[in-house]
């Protein structure tokens, strides 16, 4: 009888899960910092899922694993009240929303994409999409460049990718990481010497 | 088949490295997707303009437009699923254990480093898209009309809360009636 019931717990949760994400999802926009106040305002205060403590750990960790961060917290939210199941329902509700709607969008475009008025209209929003790139980079830019040796860095890294096209951004990325590493290192080598001294 | 697994494989990289989400792995979408020359750029930039018009994640959303040129809507769930399996993974396999030790030098020295290096790879996309969209670098050196479109949405989207959307909704306007 005990399994019976808690099996019968566990779909509602993940239903719960699954609709909840699925509710929010396409009301996303913005990316996902856009999206911070408005899913914690529905899984810690309305759904009351987890705490003021485990929200900050689920998007600290949302912005710090690789890939969509309102994604990932729905991934996270999920894991920490169901389990593997749990993040694979948050993770579903979340995305089958807006891929949905992507490819209605798509199908149109392509239907569309020889139209007159379609390549105008296109023309207009090109410009558009490199200022969403560049305004990202200048809101980022805000948290990440946190000090002179973030800017050389990211200099560094603009005339690499732009100069030598052969290198693998991935290579990049990871070089990135490691750089961090020993920078971090250094100075702290360097500021005990100092004292020291 | 090989074609599918290719989509799959490709994003499923993409997501893996996709650190900072959003705007930031749309560089690596871009690099990938010239390895393969599956698109020039000004077709990624259309890509990115559905993407960016829809709700959701702008690189699990670009990933689907892509995958459904290349091969139909199969092809869209795939690189749907190939970029955000790696999500899915990581946090569950290493999730706990990052919030345990977030604090730790190791990991705050990797950030440090990572997150200057995204930045960059933002700003290189910003520049690469401008030039094959021949808004800087072309005949005349700076398209006025289209460099004007790019400094009023940028400080737009800087300075309010403006939804992408309705910005890339009165471009196209503004499009039909100037270009």
């Amino acid at each position: 009888m005990k399994n019976v019931n808690e099996r019968e717990i566990d779909f509602k949760i993940l239903s719960d899960l699954f609709f909840t994400f699925f509710k929010l999802s396409p009301i996303s926009f913005g990316g996902g910092f856009a999206m911070m106040p408005v899913l914690e305002a529905e899984i810690v205060e309305k759904k009351k899922w987890i705490d003021d403590k485990q929200i900050v750990d689920t998007f600290v960790l949302a912005q710090s694993a690789p890939g969509a961060i309102a994604t990932n917290s729905a991934i996270f939210v999920g894991y920490q009240i169901a389990g593997v199941p749990g993040a694979i329902a948050a993770m579903m509700g979340m995305i089958i929303p807006t891929f949905v709607i992507v490819i209605v969008l798509a199908l149109l475009f392509v239907f569309f994409q020889t139209n007159h008025y379609v390549l105008a209209a296109l023309n207009g929003i090109r410009p558009v999409i490199v200022a969403l790139i560049a305004s990202a980079a200048y809101k980022m830019s805000k948290t990440s460049l946190i000090d002179k040796t973030c800017w050389i860095i990211c200099l560094l890294c603009v005339a690499v990718l732009l100069f030598c096209p052969d290198i693998n951004i991935i290579v990049v990325i990871l070089s990135g990481a490691f750089i961090g590493i020993a920078i971090v290192k250094i100075k702290k080598m360097f500021s005990t010497s100092v004292k020291t001294k | 088949m090989s074609l599918y697994i290719d989509i799959f494989i490709t994003f499923f990289k993409i997501g893996l490295i996709g650190f900072g989400g959003g705007y930031a792995i749309i560089p690596i979408i871009e690099s990938q997707v010239s390895l393969h020359q599956w698109l020039d750029v000004k077709q990624l930039t259309d890509v990115i303009a559905i993407a960016a018009m829809a709700p959701g994640p702008i690189a699990a959303n670009s990933a689907t437009v892509i995958g459904f040129k290349l091969a139909g809507i199969p092809g869209a769930a795939i690189a749907c699923t190939g970029i955000t399996l790696p999500s899915l993974l990581v946090i569950l396999i290493l999730g706990k254990l990052f919030i345990k030790f977030q604090e730790h030098v190791l990991v705050k020295a990797t950030f440090y480093g990572l997150r200057a290096t995204i930045i960059g790879t933002i700003v290189y996309a910003a520049i690469k898209f401008a030039i094959s969209n021949g808004i800087i670098g072309g005949s005349n050196l700076i398209d006025i009309k289209n460099i004007l479109l790019v400094l009023v949405s940028f400080v737009l989207l800087v300075k309010t809360k403006i939804n992408p959307m309705y910005l890339i909704i009165a471009a196209g306007l503004i499009g039909i009636l100037v270009f």
